[in-house]
């Protein structure tokens, strides 16, 4: 299918523990092998949102630095993109996660996304608003779906007022 | 244990402060570990002088993950069967964020006891930064 992308997510327990200490998520089914085989979850499992964390893996991730490709943050000037419009980009709207089973440290995730619907408003507080969804798929090596995800992206023709 | 469905009732709730003066640091650590690198987040330069923002501000994905912890909490992290919200407001740094879980239906399907929650998280001024809902399991 066009516009498909697929990207191979190695599952490590480090990662986890990384994420959950980030989103301040101590419980021990993120962060400790030995108490998380005391817990229900019988192990450590990835929490709900971590999914996301896939992007490490996109070998072209626009939001990562990348040797040789101008990079839009700071540095000798606010921005290292010369002529880049002072507009905000895209902001993330939504995101949904249904989860099939947990992700576990060890999973090899196979993750393909593509693109859904496209649509438009008109906010007062940001001009014209152009939304589209990506709906992005997480199976095992065994081929079983583990977690499907859906996010919408918002592209705003100004930054958001604030107030 | 996930929650017995004879032990929760419509209506139960559960509430936990997710930050309190939420740190630059925190974008940055977020910013390692989920892989979003987007300098709004983390370059007050680049976010204040060069895309017009008064500040950096919080990945809507951190909002979500701290989030999850109030769903976490309640009905037990591997039990989480769906979880989706709408980003409704940006979370700035020094923002103090309170989450909070309500049952809205307890019901059945293909044999598995189920909770639908809502879920919503507010700042200091009560403004909500989230809101969205949560399917979990339930034991017998």
């Amino acid at each position: 299918m066009a516009d498909e992308k697929t990207i191979t997510f190695p599952v490590e327990a480090s990662h986890i523990m990384m994420f959950a200490r980030a989103i301040g998520d101590y419980r021990p089914e993120y962060n400790d092998a030995e108490a998380a085989k005391a817990t229900e979850a019988e192990g450590i499992i990835a929490p709900p949102t971590f999914p996301q964390a896939v992007a490490q893996f996109d070998p072209d991730y626009h939001l990562r630095l990348q040797p040789g490709v101008p990079w839009f943050g700071s540095g000798k000037n606010p921005s290292g993109v010369e002529g880049k419009p002072a507009s905000s980009g895209g902001l993330h709207a939504e995101q949904h996660f249904e989860f099939f089973r947990p992700v576990r440290p060890g999973d090899v995730l196979t993750v393909t996304t593509r693109p859904g619907e496209t649509w438009e408003k008109t906010s007062k507080r940001a001009g014209k608003l152009v939304f589209s969804e990506r709906i992005t798929e997480y199976r095992d090596q065994s081929g079983e779906l583990v977690v499907r995800a859906r996010g919408v992206g918002v592209k705003t023709e100004r930054p958001v007022d604030q107030g | 244990m996930a929650i017995k469905a004879s032990e929760i009732n419509v209506g139960d709730t559960h509430e936990e402060v997710l930050v309190e003066d939420l740190k630059r640091t925190q974008l940055v650590m977020y910013a390692g570990a989920s892989g979003d690198y987007n300098p709004l987040h983390t370059d007050q330069v680049y976010t204040t002088q060069s895309a017009g923002y008064p500040s950096v501000f919080a990945h809507g994905m951190l909002t979500m993950g701290m989030t999850s912890r109030v769903v976490a909490s309640f009905v037990g992290a591997v039990n989480i069967k769906q979880f989706g919200v709408r980003f409704t407001n940006q979370v700035w740094p020094g923002d103090t964020l309170t989450g909070k879980a309500t049952v809205q239906a307890i019901r059945e399907e293909n044999g598995e006891h189920l909770a639908d929650l809502s879920v919503e998280t507010v700042n200091q001024d009560g403004v909500p930064v989230v809101k969205g809902r949560a399917t979990a399991r339930l034991d017998p």
